[in-house]
């Protein structure tokens, strides 16, 4: 083959990648888009299903349906608990597994992706009948169990996979200067695995504020945001639910670049760049 | 004197109590006699007491006992998985003694976790805390033992200036070079005060001018502070240039304890000379005794040495050790009162500050002899045959040692 047919190629075979990745994120963002466009639709009628003119209207009054503001409250409430329980104990398990060894650690890291895997609607309806069995009734108890089931799996996995390159000796070091395990583990440990540990609970509190299927089977009465929003349906979507869904992307958009930003500057620091070139 | 300033700060310290107040009068001895090195038998710090340490099957350390004196620079010496390292775990409290004690000034801290133990410890990668500054890790011992500010805010930079990093404060350990992170580790340890300081291979990672270097800031620290050191090495040349004693240590037990002149000049076994310098190992045989003298029989003739072992009797397999620079070459029969052999030159090799020959005895056993360049000699050639002398006092008779095989290389190759 001459050289100039494989240069054909190889500008075809770039032109399709770029396509390919193209059509990748149209299909990503499409669903992403319309939900922000259709905030400032004014519904012809109950459903925010057809454009029909621009408006300010939901973003000037977003708390008008009482309902959804409440549900988005209760969501928040519950994914702030989530994300803490789920946080320190999954932090605390992923450390002893990368940090300890012990009796079933093998078993332990097969069960503990187990929720990651398993159908939604079978750990869903385990839960039901566990609670049913105890007698307890369903709420905000038994929604923030659920999710810290689920969520600390998440947690594990990713602080696991964070800290596998922690240097255990500067625990040893801590000890050694006269710092107990509690000191060492605050002034030493957890900075350093801190960039892990805030992944891990963004994570959380995405999935929490997400659930859809665990959150309904447990939730009893109580009205997760979720679920509000597939309540609402039978009777109204208004674009109120692209108000606050919108909000929430920007949130968790900016949170996102927070982190990743902080992360930079932290490990521009650690290697020493931040102040001046190292001496020789 | 950085020194006065560093006992004031301690007398004046947080703990005003007992056995804390000995180690600022033993230091402030030690700095006014320094002759005999500074060090006290008579008040061990450290006192390993038939000390033994198993992981499952493997003995990491065989039953060491050994006590180290007040302001003693001491070393562990041996290759590694000799179980030097473990030891040194064992006194900081990161492993516990299977059976046996350890002791610091007089009390038992086997069980004592490493946070309540008034030891501390240098890293083999210094351990520094890579979030924290300069500062911030010197500062992290005295916080943690709830040291006053005042008290912080003076000892550090007093640290800082020991160690020659006053302007390096506020700079991150990633932003310092190898040696100046080895001397933010060694400020970090030794801002506590502590009854010793363990030094785990601490200059194994620098490359060889600064470990130089660092050996000649690590004597005059010890001296500035008067803390006992102890040193973990594999490096024997390291251990000769700065200890006052060393533990030659092999596969968990302790070999020899002695001064660097002991153990170089009057190696207990065959493992030690091999170990530290270079030395001739020849096979020999006791034919008698008088005294500390043996009468032996080697490369094929009758020789003297000095006896190191009680158990060499008439009759028993023992080796002959002499170091190659304590070996004279002459043309002529060296006289009655050295010892000597004959031999025929096989290989002469220049290198630099010695000349190295290689001769072979009757028998062919190889003899090294490093001669000086100056030496008057006439021009060697291989298959020339000289006289190869010793005093007889630089001749050793070592106990055979099974585990010991003497081969070429242990003759010819540095430790």
């Amino acid at each position: 083959m001459s050289a100039a047919g494989s240069g054909l190629v190889r500008r075809i075979g770039r032109i399709s990648l770029i396509a390919w990745a193209v059509f990748g994120f149209v299909f990503l963002f499409t669903p992403i888009v319309v939900t922000v466009i259709y905030s400032f639709n004014e519904p012809a009628g109950k459903y925010n299903y057809v454009w029909n003119r621009f408006s300010l209207a939901a973003w000037q009054d977003p708390f008008k349906y009482s309902e959804l503001t409440d549900a988005l409250i209760f969501s928040l409430k519950v994914a702030f608990v989530v994300t803490l329980l789920a946080t320190i104990l999954g932090t605390l398990m992923g450390m002893a597994m990368v940090k300890y060894r012990f009796r079933a650690k093998g078993l332990l890291g097969a069960v503990i992706v187990l929720p990651l895997t398993m159908p939604e609607v079978v750990m869903g309806f385990s839960l039901l009948t566990l609670f049913v069995t105890l007698n307890w009734s369903r709420g905000f108890l038994t929604i923030v169990i659920a999710q810290v089931m689920f969520s600390v799996s998440y947690v594990a996995t990713t602080v696991r996979a964070r800290i596998r390159g922690f240097d255990w000796r500067l625990e040893e070091a801590a000890a050694d200067l006269g710092a107990g395990p509690l000191r060492t583990f605050g002034r030493i440990t957890l900075p350093l695995i801190a960039p892990g540990v805030v992944a891990a609970a963004m994570l959380t509190f995405a999935l929490s504020l997400d659930d859809f299927i665990i959150t309904y089977l447990n939730s009893g009465l109580e009205n997760t945001f979720p679920i509000e929003i597939w309540n609402l349906k039978r009777s109204r979507v208004p674009a109120q639910i692209n108000v606050f869904s919108t909000s929430l992307l920007v949130i968790s958009v900016l949170m996102a670049l927070l982190v990743i930003w902080q992360g930079r500057r932290r490990q521009r620091s650690l290697d020493g760049a931040a102040s001046g070139p190292a001496p020789a | 004197m950085p020194v006065h300033r560093l006992v004031e700060g301690f007398t004046r310290g947080e703990k005003p109590e007992g056995p804390e107040g000995n180690v600022v009068t033993q230091s402030t001895m030690s700095q006014s006699t320094p002759g005999a090195s500074g060090l006290d038998p008579q008040q061990p710090v450290i006192e390993i007491d038939h000390v033994t340490k198993s992981f499952g099957e493997f003995v990491a350390v065989d039953d060491a006992h050994f006590s180290i004196g007040q302001g003693e620079f001491f070393s562990m010496l041996g290759p590694s998985g000799c179980g030097k390292t473990t030891t040194l775990r064992m006194i900081a409290g990161f492993e516990q003694p299977t059976s046996g004690a350890i002791r610091l000034d007089g009390v038992d801290v086997s069980r004592v976790p490493p946070n309540k133990r008034d030891v501390n410890t240098v890293f083999q990668q210094y351990a520094l805390f890579p979030h924290m500054n300069v500062y911030d890790n010197v500062a992290f011992g005295p916080r943690s033992r709830k040291a006053t500010k005042d008290e912080i805010a003076r000892r550090v930079p007093e640290l800082l200036d020991i160690v020659r990093l006053g302007d390096f404060a506020a700079r991150r350990p990633a932003q310092l070079s190898g040696g100046q992170q080895q001397r933010v580790a060694l400020a970090r340890a030794l801002v506590n005060l502590p009854k010793a300081l363990l030094l785990d291979e601490p200059l194994g990672a620098l490359d060889l001018k600064l470990r130089h270097a660092m050996q000649f800031e690590l004597k005059r620290i010890q001296r500035e502070v008067g803390i006992t050191f102890v040193y973990v090495t594999h490096d024997q040349e390291e251990a000769l240039t700065m200890s006052d004693r060393i533990a030659v240590m092999s596969e968990g037990k302790v070999e020899q304890i002695g001064t660097p002149t002991e153990i170089y000049d009057s190696p207990a076994s065959v493992f030690v000379a091999g170990f530290i310098g270079q030395a001739n190992l020849w096979p020999a045989s006791v034919t008698g005794r008088s005294g500390a003298t043996a009468d032996i029989t080697a490369l094929g003739a009758s020789l003297k040495g000095r006896c190191q072992s009680e158990n060499l009797r008439p009759g028993t397999d023992a080796v002959l050790m002499v170091r190659p620079e304590r070996i004279t070459i002459s043309t002529n029969h060296p006289g009655p009162t050295t010892q000597g052999v004959r031999g025929t030159v096989v290989d002469l090799t220049f290198q630099g500050p010695i000349v190295r020959l290689v001769l072979h005895a009757g028998d062919d056993t190889p003899i090294i002899a490093n001669i000086d360049p100056d030496h008057d000699l006439p021009m060697l050639r291989p298959g020339d045959t000289v006289w190869a002398a010793w005093d007889a006092t630089a001749a050793s008779v070592l106990p055979a040692s099974p585990d010991q095989p003497l081969t070429a290389t242990d003759v010819v190759d540095e430790g």
